[in-house]
């Protein structure tokens, strides 16, 4: 049976791995170490750890300044509070300056689940990719997870990693590519194409197995890498399906779908729909409740692509 | 002379806290009990009130800035008769009108969404500079963490309501010395509250934050010309002797044993 992990563990683990081989990786978080797991690279490097408390703006201007002075800072705190609290701090101290900070932010989208809309981040994807500068990886599972991490030290700038907070099936593998800004394509398909991204990489996958009963061959492309963004790929797999279906843990304004209709728009032909957060905020509730609620489960997936192809 | 007659009511607000926690397997035990006694000094001896008009105009506003002790919050309210007791139990769930964390469109009596932390004090500071533009009497409280302390806007907040002559305006701190990390030193040291607030011009008042009289009567204290700071010392956990002082309980749900081993400690009986 396939292994079971959180992202944020394999976020905590993998920093304390590579804490082990760089010296000049440092962690920073702002009271929620046990939260986004950076805890675990707290216990084997103590002395390269900095709790900055409850002040995330103030924690993403010292890694600025921590970076400009040769250590690769990796803060974190939750993706709502650190893309949306210290945005600005994002945008002048690090983005335009490209500065070497990493920020793994958990906690993201909707699978935060009961403690709802206030924590909840739907448009952080979309905050992120406007900045110039800017690398975006949002890893699919624990194995995908660690690759960012070690991905992200050897980029020279600003690189987000979006984490997501629940226990799923590690699906890729240790052998898996991850090269940064190119799409994995998971699964062939010669009638429509399912772009995806995060979590729902998986739920792609179940959607395209259960619609190959149907006799529909759904391709699965997954774009871990949100920024640069994988245009070549998501425009081939469009004009060789002629449909695309784009999904995301994330409002579709601004993250993955609005990427893929920047791509395709004036250049190819293909059928479109976005599957997201469709502009409204969430709320409290079990993370399965929710992705039933807010239309992002394989069912949902599925029919989709069957109206998008008029079945 | 103390108020024993809120006793009993105190300890069926716990009750009914810890229920709504185990039944949603999620929230925050610790935070929700240290803040108790703070919310029913409030609610039961300091603000005006009308469950049958939540949104009177001329009511005094409560701003929960620690927006993840909201159990606390919601029990007093349904109490206070804003919404039935059942719907306690729906807490965190789907559709419920009681969010993870305070939510004005939704629950009655709620006056500010809160949850992210710092935000609240700016609000509550909005919310007395306009009863002061309107010539309106009502009162205005805020309801802080320690933790949330360290956040700068609570300290912008703190700026403008002194420049502002918000005497209209109390802040109220939930002393309760720890976060999430550990304890406030270990994460983030404040230094002397006390005199951070007084140099930020808040006329300073530090009381038992377990004690209703004591609160109440720094909260009725006079004051002119300048926002209120009071102190409350307290005790994370407040109540249930395994999550006392322990900051593991901040947001961590009860097991089975671990629930029925705190309502027993507790005593009293209505379960919902
Ligand atoms: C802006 C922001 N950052 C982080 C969090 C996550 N968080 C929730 S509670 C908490 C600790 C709060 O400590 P304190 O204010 O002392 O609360 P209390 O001890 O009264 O529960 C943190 C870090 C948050 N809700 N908002
Ligand atoms: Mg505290």
């Amino acid at each position: 049976m396939a292994e079971s992990k959180s992202l944020r563990v394999a976020y905590g683990e993998a920093l304390a791995e590579l804490g082990a081989v760089n010296d000049k990786v440092v962690v920073l978080d702002a009271d929620l170490a046990h939260a986004t797991m950076t805890s675990l690279f707290q216990a084997k490097h103590p002395d390269r750890f900095f709790n900055f408390g409850l002040a995330e703006a103030n924690m993403m201007g010292a890694a600025a300044g921590m970076s400009h002075s040769g250590l690769i800072p990796f803060a974190s705190t939750f993706a709502l509070f650190g893309t949306g609290r210290a945005y600005e701090q994002i945008r002048n101290s690090i983005a335009y300056v490209s500065a070497n900070v990493k920020f793994g932010l958990s906690h993201s989208g909707l699978s935060v689940g009961e403690d709802g809309g206030s924590h909840q981040s739907i448009e952080d994807i979309a905050l992120m990719r406007v900045m110039p500068n800017m690398t975006i990886f949002v890893p699919c599972d624990s194995a995908e997870t660690r690759k960012a991490v070690f991905a992200a030290v050897e980029i020279d700038g600003p690189v987000y990693i979006r984490v997501a907070r629940p226990v799923v099936e590690t699906f890729t593998g240790p052998d898996t590519p991850f090269v940064p800004g190119r799409a994995n394509l998971l699964r062939e398909g010669k009638d429509i194409c399912i772009v995806a991204t995060g979590l729902m990489v998986k739920e792609a996958l179940t959607a395209a197995e259960s619609i190959a009963g149907r006799g529909i061959q759904a391709a699965v492309l997954n774009v871990h890498t949100i920024k640069p963004f994988d245009s070549a790929a998501v425009l081939a797999a469009a004009n060789r399906c002629g449909a695309v279906v784009s999904v995301e843990e994330h409002s579709v304004i601004g993250g993955l779908g609005s990427a893929v209709a920047e791509v395709l728009a004036g250049k190819s032909a293909a059928k479109f729909c976005r599957l997201g957060i469709q502009d409204r905020f969430g709320q409290s509730g079990k993370p399965a409740d929710l992705f039933k609620a807010y239309g992002l489960t394989p069912a949902h997936i599925e029919e989709a692509c069957l109206k998008l192809l008029g079945k | 002379m103390s108020d024993t007659t809120l006793d009993g009511l105190a300890v069926q607000l716990r009750r009914d806290i810890l229920e709504m926690l185990y039944r949603c397997q999620s929230g925050h035990p610790g935070g929700s009990l240290s803040v108790l006694e703070i919310l029913m000094a409030l609610y039961y001896k300091t603000m005006k009130t009308d469950p049958s008009n939540p949104r009177w105009e001329d009511r005094d506003r409560l701003v929960l800035s620690k927006g993840h002790g909201c159990p606390a919050l919601y029990a007093i309210l349904a109490n206070k008769g804003f919404y039935p007791r059942e719907d306690l139990w729906n807490l965190r769930q789907l559709g419920s009108h009681l969010q993870g964390h305070p939510d004005m469109t939704k629950t009655p009596g709620v006056d500010a969404n809160t949850g992210s932390l710092g935000q609240g004090a700016s609000i509550a500071v909005g919310m007395a500079l306009a009863a002061k533009h309107k010539k309106a009497s009502y009162r205005v409280f805020a309801v802080l963490g320690d933790g949330e302390l360290q956040e700068g806007q609570i300290w912008e907040a703190s700026m403008s309501a002194a420049h502002y002559k918000l005497d209209n305006l109390t802040f109220i701190l939930d002393h309760n010395g720890l976060q999430i990390d550990g304890t406030n030193d270990e994460v983030m040291g404040l230094g002397n509250v006390m005199d951070k607030f007084a140099a930020f011009g808040f006329q300073c008042f530090d009381v038992d934050g377990h004690d209703r009289d004591a609160i109440a009567a720094a909260l009725a204290a006079p004051v002119s010309g300048k926002p209120k700071f009071v102190r409350c010392r307290t005790v994370k956990g407040r109540g249930v002797s395994f999550m006392e002082g322990n900051a593991g309980w901040h947001g961590k749900p009860m097991n089975a044993q671990e629930f029925e081993a705190a309502m027993k400690e507790l005593g009293g009986q209505q379960n919902g």
